[in-house]
């Protein structure tokens, strides 16, 4: 793996730091699609996410990363292993990131027939493929709209039903996938598909500071990155391990943030003004104001979360309306101020 | 540097050719950091001479590999190594070319012309220094560190390489003004290897002050280049220059020869430059002087003020922006340049081209249809042990470690070819009602682009006015270019509907040929008054348009006239029955109805 660039020293870009922030606290908000300028450090930071995500417990040989405490999580070798005392062997691992490479083939998508075990020793083996290694983390796919169309179908199928499904040269497997899409692309090189933005529970759009001191701190920063990224990475190492703090601590004080009546009112009356399709966009809102709510160690979410979180929430959510030139997010900014701002 | 101080002041081509010699030896020394070098040029001997100079400019040893432009990705990322699997009898990696050039080159054929998807490929490679390899069954993370040389050949202002690419290769250079006499004089000064090398040690003690830094950030904020890649790879080009030079410390030259090299082509605007220290003549003699005499002047120059040094850099950039550029610029007052399309009628990506893949079927290859190996392998595989035993001992001696495959293992890839469709909006926009029109037709492309992904729908927009016909949008599914190239649209002058359909019949028959099913949208009330020649004239323009109308029955392209005009007009009817074409008079067209009728007559084409 080549090194990353520490999380904390991004420069700016407030709105997208704080999108994975959330995602990170919340993974059931559903991820976080980074759309924007080319050399704004989109994928810097999306890779910089696995840093500030504490380690969970799996169990021990399975190649899905089962969670030991959820025994029957539809992982076949979990099940069939007879543990001694009804418990399976579990360590502390990483949660998995893990990239989604453009020309991926199919086979490495979903997993196949183990091509070396198969010719060497004639055994019909399954070789688990990305899928399985995302379960429980994160998958994230750079230029997501350059993704080819049956991989995009593959993922929505599995990114709803939370399992694989593997039926392939005489194999028949199945197993959990339960995984955050994370995205990041370009606009210009085309649209995403409706049902694949759908998926992303915040939309960031990102564009390059125009403020000069900011702009220099960035290209410093990378220029000290580049020359020297150890050192770089243990200059921050502080300032990281804080950030990471704060994401533990938040994930542990998430179920206890209230949500007041007031605030989900809110959040309803928000999204009708705003004409959003469906509910998921009123969960997502609430979802995503409460882990806000959890970073900034409020006791219950508040009129300023719903409206810091409602536009990465919304803005991919509403019906495009052609002869409306504003962007989605000065339509989303306009609502929240109509509403709030009484 | 290379050209001698007393050489006689020399015209524009040659100071071109001066620093792309440059550009090749700060590539040679640091090509992963600097990215590369779109090199626009025709081909040729300049172009070939420049390569060669690059080529010799390397250090000993370091890889440089030519890519063509529609390199699969086994060849480009990697995938399984066919002979040596069945040799071994276990799958071998094959490397592809991108980590075959580690440390090296890559020289991009035909970039104009190169797809999206593998421009994406390379910027992965070059964002991460690395290929990451999931195919075939074989999972890799291979080491690239690597400079692109994107070679440009494109002729039209739109024909470039994908800015993805070209947003992550430091240098552009545009060769195409110099001729083969100016590319002789400087090339015999370069010198080789040996310097690259030692360059290349030295590289990663060069050190940067804060100041330079931040003269070369703010000279690409002032030239309107949003992109932070600009000066990060502006710095690095300096470092190279100072390498190269043999120092340990960046000094203002360098950061002017990268503010030339690397900034001063990416100019959206012209910079506003103080006037007290930036005369005519400086700008002028800067960039010429900067290279050779650096050795001997930092000293007196080191004193110089922040701000001196920032307007230093801008002033080398501003000088080097190209006079065609600078035209382009004040064209446009500053604003965007026109978006790019991937290909004069916008190449499809490759996801799109190449259908969609339903897997494999077992099944003879040849003809065209191509064996997929891993699978191929797959369905052998299990049979591995019994075909061993019944082959019998007398064979097992040739056979013992190869794998046994048999005709009825071959796996053959299957497609299915979906046809997607293109629809090509021909728009009249001329005369009074040309306003009223375009804003329709605006919304109808936008509606449709809205919510057409499912189907993978493209969108063309040709409108005709005066005595021409253009292409405003080349098909695209991109909203936000569409929006953008629709943005601005002018309008009124005479109607050369004759010329519209022509255009609409060519650009449909490209993209039939592509193997999309295209769909023409004609938006007018049907009365030309140009005729094909360009002379005005009713009779002959509606004798005109009608033969054109002809063409598109002929050619068997799917038609839509929707009749704008206030009243149903006997002309545009008239103009339909020619075209084959559905008929529908919507004098207070909204876009729903038209990109309605637009889907309609798609789904009976398909």
């Amino acid at each position: 793996m080549p090194s990353v660039f520490p999380f904390a020293a991004i420069v700016g870009q407030d709105e997208m730091k704080l999108a994975i922030l959330i995602a990170a606290v919340d993974p059931k908000i559903g991820g976080v699609l980074v759309f924007g300028d080319r050399g704004t450090g989109k994928s810097t930071a999306v890779r910089a996410l696995a840093a500030l995500l504490p380690k969970m417990r799996a169990v021990v040989g399975c190649p899905y990363g089962c969670d030991p405490d959820k025994p029957g999580g539809h992982c076949e070798v979990c099940q069939v292993d007879d543990a001694p005392n009804g418990r399976l062997k579990s360590r502390q691992v990483p949660v998995p990131v893990v990239d989604l490479p453009l020309g991926a083939t199919e086979d490495r998508v979903v997993g196949a027939l183990d091509l070396e075990q198969a010719l060497t020793r004639g055994r019909k083996a399954f070789e688990p493929g990305l899928l399985a290694r995302a379960n429980r983390g994160f998958l994230y796919i750079d230029e997501a709209n350059l993704l080819e169309d049956h991989l995009v179908d593959l993922l929505l199928d599995v990114a709803a039903s939370g399992e694989n499904v593997v039926e392939r040269e005489g194999l028949s497997v199945r197993h959990p996938a339960r995984f955050v899409l994370v995205g990041s692309g370009n606009p210009e090189e085309g649209e995403l598909r409706p049902q694949l933005l759908d998926r992303f529970g915040l939309s960031v759009e990102v564009t390059t500071p125009t403020d000069l001191a900011t702009r220099i701190e960035v290209v410093r920063r990378r220029d000290a990155f580049e020359g020297d990224p150890d050192g770089f990475a243990e200059d921050w190492a502080k300032e990281e391990a804080k950030l990471r703090r704060r994401v533990v601590a938040a994930r542990k004080r998430l179920d206890g943030v209230s949500v007041p009546d007031a605030a989900l009112e809110r959040a309803a009356r928000l999204c009708l003004s705003l004409g959003t399709d469906g509910l998921r966009g009123e969960l997502t809102l609430v979802r995503a104001a409460r882990a806000l709510a959890a970073l900034d160690n409020r006791p219950a979410v508040s009129d300023d979360q719903l409206r810091r979180v409602a536009p990465p929430a919304l803005r991919h959510r509403l019906r495009r309306n052609p002869l409306d030139d504003a962007g989605s997010t000065t339509r989303v900014g306009r609502a929240v101020a109509e509403l709030f701002d009484v | 540097m290379t050209p001698a101080p007393d050489a006689p002041p020399r015209d524009e081509t040659a100071e071109r050719w001066g620093d792309a010699v440059r550009a090749a030896r700060l590539v040679a020394v640091d090509p992963a950091g600097i990215g590369g070098i779109v090199l626009r040029a025709h081909a040729g001997p300049v172009r070939e001479r420049w390569l060669a100079l690059l080529q010799g400019a390397l250090a000993e040893g370091t890889p440089l590999r030519r890519l063509p432009v529609r390199a699969g990705d086994d060849r480009l990322l990697g995938g399984l190594d066919l002979a040596e699997t069945l040799r071994l009898g276990r799958p071998v990696l094959e490397r592809g070319l991108l980590a075959d050039c580690d440390g090296g080159i890559v020289v991009a054929a035909m970039a104009e012309r190169m797809t999206a998807g593998t421009a994406a490929r390379l910027a992965a490679a070059l964002d991460t220094s690395s290929v990451h390899l999931e195919r075939d069954g074989l999972a890799a993370r291979l080491t690239t560190r690597i400079g692109v040389v994107a070679l440009d050949e494109g002729i039209a202002e739109d024909e470039r390489p994908p800015p993805a690419l070209a947003e992550r290769l430091g240098c552009h250079l545009d060769l195409t003004p110099v001729g083969v006499t100016a590319s002789e004089d400087l090339s015999a000064a370069l010198e080789g290897t040996e310097e690259t090398a030692a360059a290349r040690s030295r590289l990663g003690r060069v050190a940067v002050d804060g100041e330079i830094l931040a003269a070369l950030v703010a000279a690409a904020a002032a030239l309107g280049i949003g992109s932070l890649r600009a000066p990060s790879l502006a710095l690095k080009a300096a470092r190279a220059a100072a390498a190269l030079d043999g120092r340990d410390q960046v000094a203002p030259e360098d950061a002017e020869l990268a503010a030339r090299l690397v900034l001063a082509p990416r100019a959206t605007c012209l910079p506003a430059l103080p006037e007290d220290t930036a005369p005519e003549e400086d700008q002028a003699e800067e960039p010429d002087e900067a290279p050779e005499d650096d050795a001997d002047t930092p000293a007196g120059e080191d004193d110089s003020e922040p701000d001196r040094l920032e307007d230093r850099v801008l002033a080398a950039a501003a000088a080097a922006i190209p006079a065609d550029l600078l035209a382009l610029l004040n064209l446009s007052q500053g604003g965007r340049r026109p978006p790019r399309a991937s290909g004069p009628a916008g190449a499809p990506q490759k996801s799109l081209s190449r259908g969609r893949p339903l897997g494999t079927r077992q099944g003879r290859p040849g003809g065209g249809v191509r064996l997929n190996v891993v699978e191929t392998l797959r369905a052998a595989a299990p049979w591995q042990p019994v075909r061993r035993a019944r082959q019998g001992d007398d064979a097992a001696a040739d056979t013992g470690r190869r794998v046994l495959v048999r005709p009825d293992d071959f796996r053959i890839n299957a497609f299915k070819q979906r046809s997607e469709s293109t629809a090509i909006f021909l728009v009249d926009a001329s005369g009074s009602a040309a306003l009223h029109r375009l804003a329709e037709a605006k919304g109808a492309v936008e509606t449709l682009l809205a919510d057409c992904y499912i189907r993978r729908e493209q969108v063309a927009l040709i409108a005709f006015r005066g005595q021409t016909a253009d292409l405003l949008l080349p098909p695209t599914r991109s909203l936000v270019r569409a929006k953008r190239s629709l943005s601005g649209l002018p309008g009124g002058g005479g109607t050369p509907l004759a010329a519209g359909i022509d255009a609409g019949v060519a650009l449909a028959e490209a993209l039939s040929r592509k193997g999309r099913t295209p769909i023409l949208v004609l938006l007018t009330d049907g009365r030309a008054n140009i005729a094909r020649d360009g002379s005005p004239g009713r009779e002959q323009a509606g004798a005109d348009a009608l033969a054109a109308a002809r063409a598109v029955h002929l050619a068997g392209l799917p038609a839509l006239l929707i009749d704008m005009a206030p009243r149903p007009q006997p002309a545009a009817q008239a103009l339909a029955m020619a075209m084959a074409a559905r008929y529908l008079a919507l004098p207070h067209a909204d876009p729903g109805t038209v990109s309605q009728a637009v889907r309609v007559t798609a789904a009976e084409a398909a």
